[in-house]
């Protein structure tokens, strides 16, 4: 068997129902080489305290349950190892910006609802039933929108965003990664239908091009980009307003 | 108690629940539809899905090819009616997602490409990269937003299923942020609450898979079908069981052991040349696989890892580029998870539990013995696997399915009129009572010995291979963790936000029952078929006595009653399952 150490896992508690404001609780957790820092929350939620309270499910890093602060870094747990951070102490709190709802889990509902309102669905260029097949796509007119694909919504790009931090009506990186992804598609045809959200004081105007967004990512999603892009379709469709009737196309 | 009004429930929000709330939606646009998950709904374990979803479409490819290849793969014990349906609707569903945005992976001039998988005559498996479930699932979550007739309760734990008069009424659900009960009162429902892998040790499968549906309609007298027939994949990362896809070996990877072999070639996969050849050597069937791996570390052959046994997937040849194109989950969770680069080194990998061939019994409309419950996807057995899934089967049976439990649960609960409802609220309150007082149990286990208990001797008992003794062992042992499970497990947690130790509690409950399930099925088959391999005197197929469905009831507190039913045969009748043999070379596409 692997060597065990024992490392410190300092946890951020909160419970809604005695607490009046958070507090860290220390747990002392033996580890193998090959122990993520989820696997050392496990570890203390089995044997030390079953009243450790966060969320987790696939542990290879797709499903997007588990980001957590850990020593102030937003990160997904599954991914992030109790040997790099050895010997010094892990720090574990909820993702910043979030209300918290126990212990390390935040409350997602504002993050779902920016999700759904970009409209994250293709509306067809060129409608055709089912039967007819399928639309073509080059692999290069994939590359368009590829990455913005790629978001597991775990909402690391939240925590890192200061300006969500600041003004939380701002949609925010991973919600207009999104938009920008069915833009960006080549069977899509619902840009026009899109734009509201995108001109809007809370759409891609919100932002600061800070980018700590795209640095955070555990999927290469790139959405300071995205939402620079947006930016400049924005100002299009903004001088296209007054010499075009029903605004840019 | 919150009482929720409304026509149909889906239970679970992965590939099955999601495909199924459209299809009710589109089938009846003024049907309530309430999707309860305990999870939200893109982190439901669909997400971990890699390789991709079979689906006719190649010119050399027919569907009487994947019907073959399917009922062959199962060793004749599939439903052959339903398997005929189900390879006729495979493409119109990949295609469906392709208009709703799903990326699929292109050849140059922008058409579907496909790839090979195990047991596969011809290229079948439409792909995202190797993230094909992750995209089917975004894809379709993203897609029901357009509905607002589906109501989403996310983060709601389905506790039971209620039933009134020999049909269902409604589901009683906590809501997991307050934990606060609330009733769900209804006239269809539609578990889509996928496996029950968590139930052994090693294991591919997410945290959330823990069996709830099955355990549910059991207890309320659906049987549990073909339970024994649990696969094993035969690449995953040892220690934590996370998958390498068998779209790896789809691609040219190769296995070996620790002498650099290529082993399969002496366990009936062989011979090694032409290759690739379909269903031959790294491209015969998990089942195959992960007892040639089980025989190879009997020979002493296996190389020695800190987490165990493992053999050699070794991609190297493919090249980097063709790594990070096609596979660039796996180059990645091979080096986050193994530490190893796979366009330098070989992966070390060994079978883990992967999928649950059996489940919930339902007919070819996905429809239960029990009047108003419906199930799709793993949790159900409608019939296609048999007693060893295909790989890139149940991604097309997520959506195929899906589709038709929307439809027909949709039909029921047109049809049915409700009525009075105060039996069901005090049924509900009843559960009510019996689910707190779990908060105020002050003796008994530990939530995780009883849970490791059950995945140790399920691991060591009822894997790969089989005995009458180990068997009973395990049905000894899970007895014993029911009993002890029933005498109370003792929380550190009494609080009713949030309380994740209380619902795992209960999850393992349905675990416990479900695992019954396996052993007892696993015991009386004796027989060897697909994934049930026994090493006591019945290592042969015996179509005479077994080509029988299992049939688990349950029993209250005792073990589970075993019975068998009849397998629909149509046009295919059992024959020798031969892979590997002589063939042509195969262009990897």
């Amino acid at each position: 068997m692997a060597e065990t150490r024992t490392i410190t896992i300092e946890c951020l508690r909160y419970n809604p129902e005695t607490d009046s404001e958070p507090r860290f609780q220390s747990y002392d957790v033996p580890f193998t080489d090959d122990m993520s820092v989820l696997q050392g929350l496990q570890y203390i939620k089995d044997n030390l305290d079953g009243s450790l309270t966060f969320r987790w499910s696939c542990r290879m890093a797709i499903c997007g349950s588990c980001g957590k602060m850990i020593n102030g870094i937003p990160q997904l747990s599954c991914q992030t190892f109790l040997r790099d951070i050895f010997p010094a102490r892990v720090k574990v709190e909820p993702l910043n910006n979030f209300p918290i709802v126990r212990d390390l889990a935040i409350d997602q509902s504002d993050f779902l609802a920016k999700l759904q309102s970009v409209k994250p669905y293709l509306i067809p260029k060129d409608p055709k039933p089912v039967s007819a097949g399928t639309f073509k796509q080059t692999p290069e007119q994939m590359d368009e929108y590829y990455q913005y694909a790629q978001c597991i919504n775990c909402q690391l790009c939240y925590a890192a965003c200061p300006q969500y931090g600041l003004n939380d009506k701002f949609i925010g990186p991973a919600a207009l990664a999104l938009l920008h992804r069915y833009n960006a598609d080549s069977r899509d045809g619902g840009t026009a239908e899109r734009m509201e959200v995108i001109n809007s004081e809370e759409g891609v105007w919100g932002c600061t091009l800070v980018s700590y967004c795209s640095e955070v990512c555990p999927k290469g999603v790139d959405p300071a980009r995205a939402i620079n892009q947006n930016k400049i379709n924005s100002t299009k469709d903004y001088f296209l307003r007054f010499i075009a009737p029903k605004g840019g196309r | 108690m919150q009482v929720i009004e409304t026509d149909l429930v889906v239970v679970g929000g992965g590939g099955a629940g999601l495909r199924a709330a459209i299809a009710a939606c589109e089938s009846d646009p003024k049907l309530r539809v309430a999707l309860v998950s305990k999870v939200v709904p893109m982190r439901s374990h669909t997400v971990a899905a890699e390789g991709g979803s079979a689906g006719v479409v190649r010119a050399d490819d027919s569907l009487d090819n994947h019907f073959e290849d399917t009922v062959s793969g199962g060793d004749w014990l599939c439903e052959q009616d339903v398997v005929e349906y189900f390879v006729a609707h495979c493409t119109e569903e990949m295609t469906q997602l392709e208009h709703w945005g799903c990326p699929w992976s292109r050849k140059p001039d922008g058409d579907i490409n496909v790839r090979f998988f195990g047991g596969m005559k011809v290229q079948r498996t439409w792909f995202a990269a190797d993230r094909s479930g992750f995209h089917i699932l975004h894809t379709l979550f993203q897609t029901s937003l357009k509905y607002p007739q589906i109501k989403r309760y996310d983060e709601f734990f389905c506790a039971d299923l209620l039933v009134e008069d020999g049909r269902v009424r409604g589901l009683l659900t906590i809501e997991i942020a307050t934990g606060e009960m609330v009733l769900f009162d209804c006239a269809s429902v539609i578990f889509a609450t996928g496996g029950a892998g968590r139930v052994y040790k090693q294991s591919t499968n997410a945290g959330t898979v823990t069996g709830d549906g099955m355990g549910m309609a059991f207890r309320r007298g659906v049987p549990l079908r073909d339970m024994e027939f649990v696969q094993y994949h035969p690449t995953c990362l040892p220690g934590t069981g996370i998958l390498m896809t068998e779209a790896c070996r789809g691609e040219g990877g190769i296995l070996v052991n620790k002498d650099g072999y290529r082993y399969l070639q002496d366990h009936g996969l062989g011979p090694l040349d032409p290759w690739p050849r379909p269903k031959a050597m790294e491209l015969g069937p998990r089942d195959r696989l992960s007892q040639a791996f089980w025989h190879e570390h009997q020979k002493g052959n296996t190389i020695e890892t800190p987490q165990g046994p493992a053999v050699h997937l070794d991609l190297r040849h493919l090249g980097a580029k063709k790594i990070h194109e096609r596979l660039p989950l796996i180059a990645e969770a091979a080096e986050i998870f193994a530490r190893v680069d796979p366009t330098k080194d070989p992966i070390p990998v060994c079978p883990a539990v992967h999928y649950t061939m059996g489940g919930i019994e339902t007919n070819g409309n996905c429809a239960t013995s029990l009047p108003g419950l419906y199930a799709a996807g793993e949790c159900s057995s409608v019939g296609i696997h048999g007693a060893n899934r295909l790989g890139s089967n149940s991604l097309a049976e997520l959506l195929v399915f899906g589709k038709v439990a929307g439809e027909q649960a949709t039909a029921h609960a047109r049809a049915q009129s409700r009525g009075d409802s105060s039996a069901l609220r005090r049924q509900a309150q009843e559960q009510e009572t019996k689910l707190l007082g779990m908060l105020r149990q002050d003796s008994g286990d530990r939530l995780a010995t009883l849970r490791e208990g059950m995945r140790d001797t399920m691991e060591a008992n009822v894997g790969i291979y089989r005995t009458e003794d180990a068997v009973r062992e395990a049905c000894t042992t899970l007895a014993e963790m029911r009993d002890r499970y029933r005498r109370g497990v003792r929380l550190d947690d009494r609080n009713r936000a949030f309380n994740t130790e209380w619902l795992t509690t209960i999850e393992l409950g349905f675990m416990l029952e479900v695992a019954e399930s396996m052993a007892h099925s696993a015991l009386n088959r004796k027989e060897s078929r697909g994934a049930h391999q026994r090493l006591d005197g019945y290592k042969d197929r015996d179509d005479e006595k077994f080509m029988k469905h299992s049939l688990a009831y349950y029993a209250g507190d005792g073990a589970p009653r075993i019975e068998y039913g009849d397998v629909k045969i149509t046009k295919s009748n059992p024959r020798a399952r031969v892979y590997g043999g002589e063939g042509k070379k195969a262009d990897l596409t």
